[in-house]
């Protein structure tokens, strides 16, 4: 270890002064720092607020599917309420989770970094976050917003409500990831520990470093396309009114030059949290470190050629659907490479099916569905039939949320005792696992069914023949709620008990095993240097104590 | 596996819907496999090398070139033949036969409007032969909403400013669900419509007599609906405004002057006659322009027109 650092027989690193947790001390300290752990720690508080609000909207779309008519609210509030959720969710929740909280807390520890390139920055991305949120939770003042959060013209250009506010909002939040973006890709060229090459890093580095090439390429799109939205709404430019001259479907198109690629800012990190998560677990060596590093790009670049697949009936012509079509399919590769990769790394391992793992094999499972029901939405004739329906929104509820989710909460699990120096209860983990995946899986399950049975979606009404199917997808819906908010209070439960946890109770490699949990606020003494590979279990074990025993 | 195939999709009413069941069901069975022989990999894994020893050592193995190779080929492979499957029905799809009867399709919050090749129009209603082809010309009078027929597998968005298209060949006589299928506002899940899949007589019942709802509807009702939409409105007004022609209001019963010198009483014959034979009484000082409705108005709707007329005092 570096000087000024006792290894104690327990395992423990004893700290010249307080963990990034307790030193400095107050408030203002908080919210003025530029700790990347700390604006961490914010984001995920920021984010596990704004889950809830996103998440209380769904039960309430939810409750009111429960019937085919009125059940608790009209036809113009549901409209406001799908509109508000899926703008929460995608904006405030599942774009920023991964990166920016587990990110920020785990890629330069992962480095061997003393912080992100710009420490500044990166404050002032979490700044930009608060500001947009709050910009969004404004429209509730002013009439909602009830375009959908795909704001497809010339509805949302025509509508009354908040939605000017709510595109503002949306702008600023994409500066808010811009600079997440580059902080991380600035990070990851030139805060490498020495001797650590490209390929000697942990892959969840990989992971972030491509989530953040789409951050800075893709985001700038959005917001252009947001703010001539604004100028559409304010001054009637004409862009995209047909009545002016403009082109409707010229917005979709900008839309969702953005929209696509910001699907992958989602899964990549997820895909990150599970390259770190299984070789732990497995006490083995990552399966294809090259093939999984590559495919991560590769998802990256590819993500950005196929957006108009969420546009087969759109009035584009039948040879650009067959491109994008064409395109779309290459995509399933990469992430077939790594679902393969990360199995192979389990095969001969020594599992231990501790809560990270649980949630792992989770999203092995939950993410083979959501990808596998990508291939009927690729597909042209078949995409013509499912397009609009809830085989759509069950497709993408199954990557966007339960794979990203389950990955959150895997990563969660597994940096716990780093990041905060305690455990939370392991059999009430495991149970909030198999809740969340049992729930999950009955919420979105009725919902392919309906969709391939012509359920359209954003609908207030329906047929009475859906409603069976809707009725067991709320009651899925329930046992989700019910599973994340337990797994919530277990997490939280553990900051009853004292700090006191050993540097590195999973007996893991890379470099944030080698601080205390939690680090100091310079997170390592002195610069450390890698003595094995990040994945490297051939190496000494740990000394004897430093791994936690089952409780 | 027919009875997934029911459960999974509704029945197929066109001749478009068997080739993308055939995909569609490809990709289910691929999907269930892949699930569980993934599931499966990752429970034996799980299960046969679980950790029986703190201090167990693992096989450092990091990679394995043929296995990437095969596991990244195959998917490719399997992939593209759906693509291409995909793109064969799509294609198909996509360019409608020759003798397709052409039906302009209007979308509007929220109602479907649907005009027929001899200038007939109905609300939500939609009429097609059996077995032949129907070819949709279709447009948005104001957001963008989407045409869709889960039994038939289609789908198109209709646009404002635009023409999109849609065909097909209906296989099952009785009616087919359509719905609106891109949000568009408060009524968007209320914007439905029916295809009445017709055999050959109900086909030339419909064209002779209109269809049910227009049929059913009382004359004053129906005369009223002509008058909106069959082009009434552009010269006679309902509120005395003088236009093109005189105005309906209190017109039944009064003796209208005519350029021949003579007085006529606007009756039910009157009203005929100016529909049918237009040129026959002038009245004074209006011109002689108004175009006739012989074979435009069915026999009801004329009844309907004198009905309308006679309503308003």
């Amino acid at each position: 270890m570096a000087d000024g650092h006792t290894l104690t027989a327990t395992g423990t690193t004893a700290l010249a002064h307080g963990d990034y947790l307790d030193d400095p001390k107050g408030l203002m300290s908080w919210l003025t720092t530029v700790d990347h752990k700390r604006i961490g720690i914010m984001y995920l508080w920021s984010i596990t607020f704004f889950m809830i609000v996103g998440g209380l909207f769904a039960m309430l779309i939810r409750i009111e599917h429960l019937t085919p008519t009125r059940t608790i609210m009209d036809a113009e509030m549901y409209n406001r309420v799908f509109t508000l959720h899926g703008a929460i969710m995608v904006f405030l929740v599942i774009i920023p989770a991964i990166p920016a909280s587990l990110g920020n807390f785990a890629l330069p520890l992962l480095l061997g970094a003393k912080d992100v390139a710009f420490p500044r920055i990166n404050l002032m991305s979490l700044y930009l976050y608060w500001t947009g949120a709050l910009m969004a939770l404004g429209t509730l003042f002013m009439g909602g917003v009830d375009t959908g959060w795909t704001f497809y013209t010339p509805y949302s250009t025509t509508t009354g409500g908040g939605v000017t506010l709510m595109v503002f909002a949306a702008f600023v939040l994409g500066f808010s990831s811009i600079f997440t973006g580059v902080n991380f890709i600035a990070t990851v060229h030139k805060l490498r520990a020495p001797g650590m090459g490209w390929f000697e890093m942990p892959l969840f580095c990989w992971g972030m470093y491509s989530t953040a090439l789409i951050q800075i390429l893709a985001t700038p799109v959005l917001g252009i396309t947001l703010l001539l939205l604004a100028m559409e709404r304010l001054f009637h430019i004409g862009i995209f009114d047909p009545q002016l001259g403009g082109d409707p479907v010229l917005f979709q198109h900008f839309f969702w030059f953005y929209s696509h690629p910001a699907v992958y800012i989602m899964i990549l990190p997820a895909m990150a949290v599970m390259s770190e998560v299984i070789p732990v677990f497995s006490k083995k060596t990552i399966f294809g470190y090259k093939a999984i590093a590559f495919s991560s790009v590769a998802i990256a670049l590819l993500g950005f050629l196929v957006w108009a697949h969420h546009m087969f009936v759109a009035g584009m012509s039948i040879y650009a659907g067959a491109i994008f079509s064409f395109l779309t399919f290459f995509i399933a590769i990469p992430s077939a490479i790594k679902v393969f990769n990360w199995i192979a790394t389990m095969w001969e391992g020594s599992i231990e099916l501790r809560s990270p793992m649980l949630y792992a094999i989770a999203f092995l499972l939950v993410f083979t569905i959501g990808g596998l029901t990508g291939l009927f939405l690729a597909s042209l004739s078949t995409d013509v039939h499912l397009h609009d329906t809830y085989f759509v929104v069950a497709h993408f509820h199954y990557v966007m949320a339960g794979s990203n989710l389950l990955a959150l909460l895997a990563g969660l699990h597994y940096w716990w005792p780093k990041m905060f120096g305690r455990l939370y209860n392991e059999s009430l983990a495991r149970i909030g696992c198999v809740l969340v995946f049992l729930g999950f899986n009955a919420t979105f399950i009725p919902q392919f069914i309906m969709g391939s049975r012509g359920m359209p979606r954003r609908y207030y009404n329906y047929l009475p023949q859906f409603q069976a199917l809707h009725v067991a997808s709320t009651i899925g819906a329930m046992l989700l709620a019910v599973g994340l908010f337990l797994t919530l209070a277990n997490l939280l439960a553990s900051f009853r008990r004292p700090k006191g946890m050993v540097d590195n109770p999973w007996g893991g490699k890379t470099l944030e095993w080698a601080t205390s949990s939690p680090p100091p606020t310079e997170n390592f003494e002195g610069q450390p240097v890698p003595l094995h590979g990040p994945y490297d279990y051939r190496a000494v074990p740990a000394p004897i104590g430093s791994e936690v025993h089952t409780g | 596996m027919n009875w997934l195939q029911s459960f999974l999709l509704p029945r197929a009413a066109a001749t478009h819907a068997s080739e993308v069941d055939g995909l569609f069901m490809f990709i289910i069975y691929l999907t269930i496999f892949f699930f569980f022989f993934n599931g499966a990999l990752v429970f034996y894994a799980a299960h046969r090398w679980r950790r029986r020893s703190a201090g167990e050592i693992t096989p450092h193995t990091t990679h394995n070139t043929k296995l990437e190779l095969i596991w990244s080929i195959i998917p490719l492979t399997v992939v593209m033949m759906i693509f291409f499957w995909g793109f064969k029905g799509y294609i198909s799809a996509a360019v409608a036969p020759n003798d397709a009867i052409e039906i302009v399709v209007t979308a509007k919050k929220w109602v479907w409007q649907f005009e027929y090749p001899d200038g007939t129009r109905t609300l939500n209603d939609l009429h097609v032969p059996l077995n032949k082809p129907v070819k949709l010309i279709m447009h948005s009078e104001d957001v963008i909403h989407s045409f869709f027929v889960p039994t038939f597998r289609l789908k198109r968005d209709v646009l404002p400013g635009r023409y999109t298209e849609l065909w097909f060949t209906a296989t099952e006589p009785g009616v087919q669900q359509v719905f609106c299928a891109e949000y568009c506002g408060k009524g968007h899940s209320d914007m439905l419509a029916k295809i009445h899949v017709d055999t050959d007589e109900q086909y030339e019942t419909f064209l002779r007599e209109g269809d049910e709802q227009v049929r059913q509807m009382p004359l004053k009702d129906l005369g009223r609906l002509v008058y909106e939409n069959k082009g009434c409105a552009t010269c006679h007004s309902i509120d005395g405004t003088r236009g093109q022609g005189p105005s309906w209001l209190g017109s039944y019963g009064q003796v209208h002057q005519g350029t021949d010198g003579k007085g006529h009483l606007v009756d039910e014959n009157y009203i005929r006659e100016s529909i049918l034979y237009p040129q026959a009484v002038i009245v004074q000082g209006y011109q002689p322009i108004m175009p006739t409705f012989q074979g435009l108005l069915r026999e009801r709707e004329i009844l309907g027109v004198i009905e309308y007329i006679r309503s308003l005092k």
